[in-house]
């Protein structure tokens, strides 16, 4: 049998490839500031295929030069994985994914404040006989909560290096380089003796997965203790199931087990903790009983029962406010660029077909993307500011209450409330919650909270709606309040639905650390800020510039007679007869062909519905508010002459938006989130069906009362 | 120990500390709070409960952790005289 890779050692006594290390530990322990701390900027993130779990992989430098691949694993509690997230880490270090090989050694991080619990993972860890170097983090915060931590000690007993740290102050970094470029890495002396009644069946499961499922001793025995805690790990996603012996001697045992009243799983977890406590006593010592820490202080009103909803409020409202307002100078900003560099190419290039593409299809796509990214970049670091502050499990706690009535947890009420943003980085955030049901109803229905884009077509319906300018401003904020509160009862009517009859599981759980707070590491919400923003580009960006382009060529083609107006040239495009197409589908809803090009035109971004009716309607500017357009709209007509815009289509129209999914580019995220096509297309459907039926009830029960 | 002075968690009451005495077996759930150090013989606080009456915060091994009445229910402790 070959050396393991990693200690596979050249003449020159260096290691004869690199090795590749997986970095492990709990949520909330430091790891991705270790990671990003060891990685800097030299990280490549990607999904890993078939799940909707983020890889992350990263290139350290040993002092030396030497480069040494990292590769950051989701948090975890246990390898008993209770989400996609923590199998893939499970799965990962046993070697059971094809996409990864098993790592060489493995960089176990703790929170050195909370060292028993955390250590659970590590002994978990130590089981799989592979070098592991043990990082505690926190070692200042531990101090301060008067913990001693006898570093040798530890290091003595569990045989493998031990390195204090503090990532965050890039502490202890010098000297966790210099461990983990050791070609020697020791395994760990690992006292730990399975409970005599559990000792036969690990050793009989493991030696059947050597001889049944070709795993090598080391990994079988960890594999084997594991499928004896958890019952789960015997079904794993997207890689080789065990063989029919291994399974059939583990159901044998466990039926004995049950009819002796063994409860092996809770025997190996307190064994565990046995061990542990045994360490734990040897090597931390409580030097001064702290009084109430900060955190406790902090939560007595952050979570208390009338200033907790008082708090919750204010951040929320700072985070609006802060995307509305922070975003819009810099949305004008490139809004204004973007139309120079428009304008500049115009008067450059001879006019033709080629020059409107670059103008109206290129340059009008990437700005409507890039108009896009300030508030997406408030968003992200609002989300990583309250995720690495520790507020995040705070409002989650709070909200968990209410969103429990619809069948979710407090973990959707972030990703929800997103959403009033956009549905994109709501979306993206649904990755916290755990349980695979609970986040596949959050995405279905985090596009029913209406976006910023929707705000520019709420803003002109109800300018046309309640045209003049003494209506009172209660009025207008009425109807766009009545419009907000529609589509967030939209979101937790569908969640409630969906929970009871598409997606019924068991009621969520609400097992979440809450964790002290911190303080924020801006380089870390900075990089999460911009890694996340990149995703939007990319995925979001593309859809948008493509569908601009493609609606460009579907408004300019085929070629109306020299000399027509751009509303005459409309008319008779691709997209004018798109727009007849389908009438008679949305007449019955008040809408006429005209309003069809505005709702086509939505795919690209729903706010591009204003710019569409400016160019239907023949409008000098198509501000939403001010009045050409609004005296556009409200002169057009039905060909037999009625109105179109009444008040009740205006009505109609606002109904139809709150719920129809028109957004190309949620749909593209959907689809990456829900790795297919199924649930996008599902969501288009109901959501868009829905709309339609709504906007079927109010305009014809409007027009059967006289409306 | 007189199975009398067992009271299930979501009946402690705030602020009070209380010895973990039994747990249901079975479950994802319980076996994901053992793992997370919820085990016979562990001492526990009743931290608080959310302002809407749940869930509910306890401190367990010196951190904070939150669960759910309906999971709390079925936990037994006994509290500290």
């Amino acid at each position: 049998m070959a050396l393991p890779a990693h200690i596979t050692v050249n003449a020159a006594g260096a290691t004869s490839r690199q090795p590749v290390y997986a970095l492990v530990g709990n949520p909330n322990c430091g790891k991705s500031t270790l990671f990003n701390a060891l990685t800097g900027l030299k990280q490549k993130v990607g999904n890993y295929p078939g799940v909707t779990v983020e890889k992350k992989i990263g290139t350290a430098y040993s002092q030396h030069g030497q480069p040494i691949t990292v590769i950051d694993l989701p948090g975890t509690y246990s390898l008993a994985a209770r989400s996609p997230d923590e199998a893939v880490t499970r799965d990962v270090l046993l070697g059971r994914r094809a996409d990864t090989a098993q790592p060489d050694r493995i960089l176990c991080i703790v929170d050195a404040t909370n060292l028993e619990r955390n250590l659970y993972l590590v002994h978990q860890i130590l089981d799989l006989g592979r070098p592991v170097i043990l990082v505690l983090n926190m070692m200042d915060l531990a101090a301060r909560a008067g913990l001693e931590i006898r570093v040798e000690q530890l290091e003595k007993l569990l045989g493998i290096p031990v390195i204090a740290c503090e990532a965050i102050h890039q502490r202890g970094l010098i000297e966790l380089k210099l461990a983990m470029s050791r070609a020697d890495l020791p395994l760990a002396r690992h006292a730990w003796t399975v409970p005599a009644a559990i000792a036969p069946a690990v050793s009989e499961i493991a030696a059947a997965l050597v001889e049944g499922d070709r795993k090598s001793p080391l990994v079988a025995r960890a594999e084997a203790l594991l499928l004896l805690t958890d019952q789960d790990s015997v079904r794993v996603a997207g890689s080789t199931p065990l063989s029919h012996r291994t399974i059939e001697i583990l159901r044998a045992w466990q039926s004995r087990w049950t009819q002796e009243g063994t409860d092996w799983a809770g025997t190996l977890v307190s064994s565990r903790y046995d061990a542990i406590g045994a360490l734990a006593a040897e090597v931390v010592q409580l030097r001064t009983e702290a009084g109430p820490s900060t955190s406790d202080k902090i939560d007595a009103i952050a979570t208390h029962a009338l200033w907790g909803w008082v708090v919750l409020g204010a951040v929320m409202t700072l985070l609006f406010f802060s995307i509305f307002t922070l975003a819009e100078s810099p949305m004008n900003w490139i809004d204004g660029h973007v139309a120079a560099l428009s304008d500049a190419i115009k008067s450059a290039m001879p006019p033709g077909d080629l020059r409107d593409l670059i103008t109206d299809g290129a340059v009008g796509g990437v700005g409507g993307v890039l108009v896009f990214l300030p508030q997406i970049l408030i968003l992200f670091f609002f989300i990583g500011l309250l995720e690495s502050t520790g507020y995040m499990a705070r409002a989650a706690f709070i909200m968990d209450r209410l969103m429990s009535r619809v069948g979710l947890n407090g973990k959707s009420f972030i990703p929800m409330l997103s959403s009033y943003a956009c549905a994109i980085p709501g979306i993206m955030a649904t990755r916290t919650i755990e349980d695979p049901k609970d986040r596949l109803v959050t995405i279905l229905v985090a596009p029913l909270m209406s976006c910023s884009a929707r705000l520019p077509v709420y803003l002109l319906m109800i300018a046309a709606l309640v045209p003049g300018e003494r209506v009172p401003i209660f009025t207008k904020v009425g109807i766009m309040l009545f419009m907000y509160a529609l589509g967030t009862a939209g979101a937790f009517f569908f969640a409630w639905l969906f929970k009871r009859t598409l997606l019924k599981g068991e009621p969520p759980l609400m097992i979440m650390e809450l964790p002290p707070y911190r303080l924020p590491g801006f380089k870390d919400v900075a990089l999460h800020m911009l890694e996340r923003a990149w995703i939007f580009v990319r995925r979001a960006g593309t859809v948008i510039l493509g569908i601009s382009i493609i609606l460009w060529f579907l408004s300019a083609y085929p070629k109306a007679p020299e000399g027509a107006t751009p509303t005459a040239q409309l008319a008779q495009s691709f997209a004018g007869r798109a727009g007849h197409a389908i009438e008679p589908l949305i007449k019955p809803i008040g809408f006429d062909w005209q309003i069809g090009i505005g709702l086509i035109s939505s795919f690209a971004a729903r706010e591009v519905f204003v710019s569409t009716m400016g160019v239907v309607f023949n409008a000098e500017s198509t501000d939403e508010t001010t009045a050409p357009l609004r005296t556009a709209l409200l002169s057009a007509k039905w060909p037999d002459g009625r109105a179109l815009f009444t008040p009740l289509v205006c009505f109609t129209l606002m109904i139809f938006y709150v719920f129809a999914m028109q957004c190309m580019s949620t749909i593209a995220v959907v689809k990456r989130e829900t790795n297919g096509w199924k649930w996008p297309i599902f969501q288009t459907l109901y959501m868009t069906g829905t709309a339609w039926i709504l906007s079927f009830i109010v305009y014809q029960g409007g027009r059967a009362l006289g409306f | 120990m007189a199975s009398a002075s067992l009271i299930s968690l979501s009946q402690l009451p705030v602020g009070a500390t209380a010895t973990l005495r039994d747990f249901p077996k079975a479950g994802t759930a319980f076996l994901r709070l053992r793992e997370m150090g919820l085990l016979a013989g562990t001492t526990l606080t009743l931290v608080r409960t959310a302002p809407l009456g749940d869930p509910i915060e306890i401190k367990v091994r010196g951190y904070h952790l939150t669960l759910r009445k309906s999971e709390a229910d079925h936990i037994l402790v006994e509290p500290a005289a």
